[in-house]
């Protein structure tokens, strides 16, 4: 038996290192790589509060979780290699201007 | 045995995860990336979500990253550099996620009145999963087909080269 504050606690490190990651990162794609980071935390909370209560919704809720994380990277992949084309960078201190 | 398979799970993913951070270059920080994903799937796994572990290995440390570490190459992302902006977040970043760690512990273990989790209590077995997704959740599962659908025409337009029209090519 492995309580459920462990799940928890170990969920709230993985946010907590992404966004870290989000704020002391400078390279678009390495922001982008924390955001997924941030992603995964949250699904083992879900995860671990689904066993506990024994809802398998949680699971569901988690695979839902998993196919807007791959629409959101497929589209911010795309948005980063449109912003290299036209800045010719990947240093988000660089990239400040919305305009072309 | 099940704490000691929930520790060893749960140290390759902090050390993963804070090897994300200390990286600088985006394809060592998009590998170990990859090192937290398969630990959390062991995690799922004890967890008694077998499909959810299953889905984790190949949606999310196969493909996504696989997309990743395309982008990585196909931009040849170098070492970032640092700047005056980047010492300043690191100044503030660091400290921060350490305050917030320490209260999110501090708050769990303290108000840890929350029971416990019996590894592989919950069957989750692909086929509960599918009556669940296929009935309940049958109209978000619809939606998020569409969600992907214009996910990947989004993909296309955006990352498409914007150049003349080639010639021979009249536009319509």
């Amino acid at each position: 038996m492995v309580p459920l504050s462990y799940y928890l606690l170990l969920g709230g490190i993985l946010f907590a290192c992404g966004v870290t990651g989000f704020l002391i990162k400078r390279n678009i794609i390495s922001i982008f790589l924390s955001i997924e980071l941030m992603l995964n935390g949250v699904n083992l909370s879900f995860v671990a509060f689904a066993a506990q209560w024994h809802a398998l919704s949680g699971q569901v809720f988690v695979f839902f979780v998993m196919v807007v994380a791959a629409a959101e990277a497929t589209v911010g992949l795309a948005i980063i290699i449109a912003v290299f084309r036209t800045r010719e960078t990947l240093n988000v201190d660089q990239v400040n201007l919305l305009k072309l | 045995m099940h704490l000691i398979l929930f520790l060893g799970f749960g140290a390759v993913c902090v050390a993963g995860a804070v090897n994300l951070l200390v990286q600088r270059h985006p394809i060592n920080s998009a590998l170990s990336l990859v090192v937290v994903m398969g630990a959390l799937a062991g995690e799922y796994l004890l967890l008694g979500a077998e499909f959810l572990a299953a889905v984790q290995v190949i949606v999310y440390a196969g493909a996504i990253m696989v997309l990743f570490v395309f982008v990585i190459m196909l931009l040849n992302a170098g070492v970032e550099e640092r700047t005056k902006g980047s010492r300043i977040a690191l100044l503030f970043g660091v400290p921060g996620m350490l305050i917030g760690s320490v209260l999110v512990a501090w708050v769990l273990l303290t108000h840890s009145n929350t029971g416990e989790v019996a590894v592989g209590a919950l069957p989750g077995p692909p086929k509960v999963i599918a009556q669940l997704l296929f009935h309940e959740f049958l109209l978000p599962f619809e939606v998020t087909s569409v969600l992907v659908l214009i996910a990947i025409m989004g993909a296309v337009v955006l990352a498409s080269k914007p150049g003349p029209i080639p010639p021979g090519k009249k536009e319509e």
